[in-house]
């Protein structure tokens, strides 16, 4: 049986790759995918302690936050579509209308 | 059977009359606007009259309570109004009088500007006024006290573009506030020991107490009142406020600061009788001050030139005799002069404005004279004053006047000396004048030159439809209250024969006779004639003092005639001699002149000093240094870590992104620590 503590640190590098591609990529899909990632990560240690103990409320837990972001993958994608139509630009480095 | 008197509609009807006239009166008529002033100031002179056609019936003092103002334990105080023998001889002349003035305001006033203003504010001063004379105690009385001053300054400063009748309203307000200290003072004395501020139950409490012969909470309390009343009846040390006053239009200077706000502390005092009675030393500080001031304020009379502040002073002068009076027990001569004076210096102040309006503003009474044909009317009602103040039989001012000195005679020799030589000076001053404005030629511009447009000392500059024809007597609405006041000043004094006054005061200020007949010589002595118990065991000596009063009456007289004719001498017969006998004094005439460089002396010993410590140490150091210092420093540093603050809400998502990873890893850094710590 694969020990917990791989999971956890997988998990632990794929929030890490989140994290990091949200802070550094420009393009706004690429940031929302991040966040994607960020999710599974944290996802990912949900079922590993649900295995780990057995216990069922973890992989709910789960199934809850892939809920959420299929809900946020809906309305951000389309907030996007129309970032897109009206800027034409996905940078968010130019998406800076709320500036000082 | 006491009838419901209803004595708060006395006040409330001129309060009336200036809610009307200040509210409506700006869009309003002359007409209307000097009708509801008249209607108004005459139904309250109609009530007061009412009250007096009831007066027989009434059980005195008579109390009417409005309602419960302030309830704290043991202590209270109601609106309630308190009507004895003294506030009913206030009520009349001050209702009385002024309706008379209000009659004259409208004939003076109707060609000035802020017509509406002038009469919504002698409509308030009369409602102050009558607040003063008929509260049941002294906390009511203070707020009519306040009032009278409030008016006091609007009035003064009426002619506010004019620099100097603003800063002349202000100096009066402060002056007044000074005395108010001290009045306020006495006031919470007497919370702290007797626990009230009723006149009634004042009394009642005071009355069983003895005499102090040492000063004591009784001294400290009447010497406190009587620097209130110093304040606003202008005494020595401050009279300054009363001469500066005369900015004011000529009718209120007649109305508040001569016959009757200038008044309310000679009522204040005789109102406190109870306490100055078993303050002996508070006593003569009063008579002490009543001299010093009426012959004080005599001397300087004599070298002004201005027709109203011969007047002024003139009324501090006598002011003083009615603070001798109540200094030497005789707190109904007082009162009786105070009535009197409210007649004549009416009149005199009436007919100086009748004067001022004849020869077209002009104050300066070296550019009148020979006035007698020309404003035949205004010469002969202020003759009629100018005989009554210089204390000539049988006018109104030789009675009361007589009777303070007296009074005063009977204490010490000194009081009467003074008050004669005051006397004296009085009837000359007021001589001098009469003789100046009336007698010799014409001295004033030729009539048709006067550029400065009607009345230059009231003048806004406003266009005047008269006041360029030359010299004009007056019309007939300034006339019939200077002839009312004119025969009141001739007859008004006739009440005080065969001490009537006296007699009819007799039951407010009766402790006084008791008192003083039964454990103290010294003051109050004078009330013994009042009491006809006291008077049968010593009618002998009444008999000899009879003889001694005659002499004395006659020796008061005679000053009044020698005043007469000096001045008749230097100013009618030879008017060159007072220049030359000015040139000769020299320095003590400027002294004189300069009214002995008081306001000089006040300005550097103490305005001076105030301006500098309030500007270097309460401003500059107190104000600026430490509390706008405070204030604008924590501002000054709230702002610098906003401004710093402020750098994180860029608007770059991605440092927002940054930020919140920050704070993450942040958390998850404590919660490790936490974790470590527990284990």
């Amino acid at each position: 049986m694969v020990p917990l503590s791989y999971y956890l640190i997988l998990s632990g590098i794929l929030f890490a790759c989140g994290v990091t591609g949200f802070l550094i990529k420009r393009n706004l899909i690429t940031i929302f995918m991040s966040i994607e990632l960020m999710l599974n990560g944290v996802n990912l240690s949900f079922v590993a302690f649900a295995a780990q103990w057995h216990a069922l409320s973890g992989q709910i837990f789960v199934f809850f936050v892939m809920v959420v972001a299929a809900a946020e993958a809906a309305v951000g994608l389309a907030i996007i579509i129309a970032v897109y139509r009206t800027r034409e630009t996905l940078n968010v480095d130019q998406i800076n209308l709320l500036k000082l | 059977m006491t009838p419901n008197l209803h004595l708060w509609l006395i006040p409330l009807l001129p309060l009336a009359g200036a809610a009307i006239n200040g509210f409506l009166g700006k869009r309003s008529s002359r007409q209307a606007v000097s009708t509801v002033a008249l209607v108004f100031s005459g139904a309250a002179f109609a009530m007061a009259l009412w009250v007096v056609s009831q007066f027989s019936s009434l059980t005195l003092p008579y109390i009417e309570t409005l309602a419960p103002w302030i309830r704290a334990g043991a202590f209270q105080v109601d609106f309630a109004f308190y009507l004895d023998q003294l506030s009913l001889i206030m009520l009349l002349v001050v209702t009385g009088v002024g309706f008379l003035i209000h009659i004259y305001s409208v004939g003076y006033m109707w060609e000035e500007g802020g017509f509406y203003r002038f009469f919504t504010y002698l409509n308030l001063f009369m409602f102050f006024m009558l607040t003063l004379i008929l509260a049941s105690n002294y906390l009511l009385m203070f707020i009519g006290w306040e009032g009278v001053g409030l008016a006091s300054y609007l009035l003064i400063g009426f002619y506010f573009l004019r620099d100097s009748a603003a800063s002349a309203g202000k100096k009066a307000f402060i002056v007044n506030r000074i005395g108010d200290f001290g009045f306020l003072i006495a006031l919470f004395l007497l919370i702290k020991h007797f626990g009230s501020l009723n006149y009634a139950e004042l009394a009642h409490v005071i009355s069983p107490l003895h005499i102090e012969t040492h000063a004591g909470l009784f001294t400290a309390i009447g010497i406190l009142l009587m620097v209130g009343a110093a304040g606003k009846s202008a005494q020595i040390p401050l009279y300054v406020w009363l001469p500066d006053a005369m900015e004011g239009p000529t009718p209120v200077s007649a109305l508040i600061h001569a016959a009757t706000m200038v008044t309310a502390g000679v009522y204040m005092v005789s109102r406190s009788h109870v306490i100055f009675d078993r303050a002996p030393s508070a006593m003569t500080v009063v008579a002490i001050i009543g001299t010093l001031t009426a012959f004080f304020a005599a001397t300087i009379g004599i070298t002004q030139t201005d027709i109203k502040k011969v007047l002024a002073y003139s009324t501090v002068s006598q002011l003083g005799y009615m603070f001798l009076g109540c200094g030497v027990g005789a707190f109904s001569a007082g009162i009786f002069h105070l009535m009197t004076h409210a007649f004549f210096k009416g009149l005199l102040f009436l007919a100086a404005g009748s004067v001022i309006h004849a020869v077209g503003g002009e104050q300066d009474m070296r550019k009148m004279g020979g006035l007698r044909t020309k404003i035949p009317w205004t010469f002969w009602t202020m003759t009629a004053g100018t005989f009554a103040i210089a204390g000539i039989p049988p006018l109104a001012g030789f009675f009361s006047k007589d009777e303070i000195l007296w009074q005063a005679s009977r204490v010490s020799l000194i009081y009467w000396g003074v008050g004669v030589f005051t006397a004296f000076l009085t009837s000359f001053y007021m001589f001098r004048q009469w003789f100046i404005t009336f007698f010799g030629e014409y001295r004033g511009e030729a009539h048709d030159s006067h550029e400065h447009g009607g009345h230059g000392h009231d003048s806004h500059g406003d266009d005047h439809g008269h006041g360029h024809g030359g010299v004009h007597e007056s019309p007939a609405l300034m006339l019939g209250p200077l002839v009312v006041l004119a025969i009141l000043s001739v007859v008004g004094g006739w009440v005080g024969i065969g001490n009537r006054f006296e007699n009819f005061l007799a039951p407010v200020f009766h402790s006084t006779a008791t008192i003083s007949a039964d454990s103290f010589d010294a003051p109050a002595v004078s009330t013994e004639s009042t009491s006809p118990e006291s008077l049968s065991p010593a009618s002998k000596s009444e008999e000899s003092g009879k003889n001694t009063e005659l002499l004395f009456t006659a020796i008061s007289v005679g000053a009044g005639v020698l005043g007469f004719l000096l001045a008749w001498q230097l100013y009618y017969r030879r008017p060159e001699l007072p220049t030359e006998i000015a040139a000769k004094l020299g320095g003590f005439y400027y002294t004189v002149l300069n009214k002995y460089y008081v306001d000089e002396i006040y300005a550097a010993v103490i305005v001076k000093p105030l301006i500098a410590f309030s500007s270097a140490v309460l401003w500059q150091g107190i104000d600026r240094g430490i509390i706008d210092a405070t204030l604008d420093g924590s501002a000054e540093g709230a702002r610098e870590v906003s401004d710093s603050m402020r750098h994180m809400q860029s608007g770059n998502i991605r440092s927002y992104a940054g930020w919140v990873a920050a704070g993450a890893a942040c958390i998850i850094v404590f919660m490790a620590w936490m974790a470590v710590g527990t284990r």
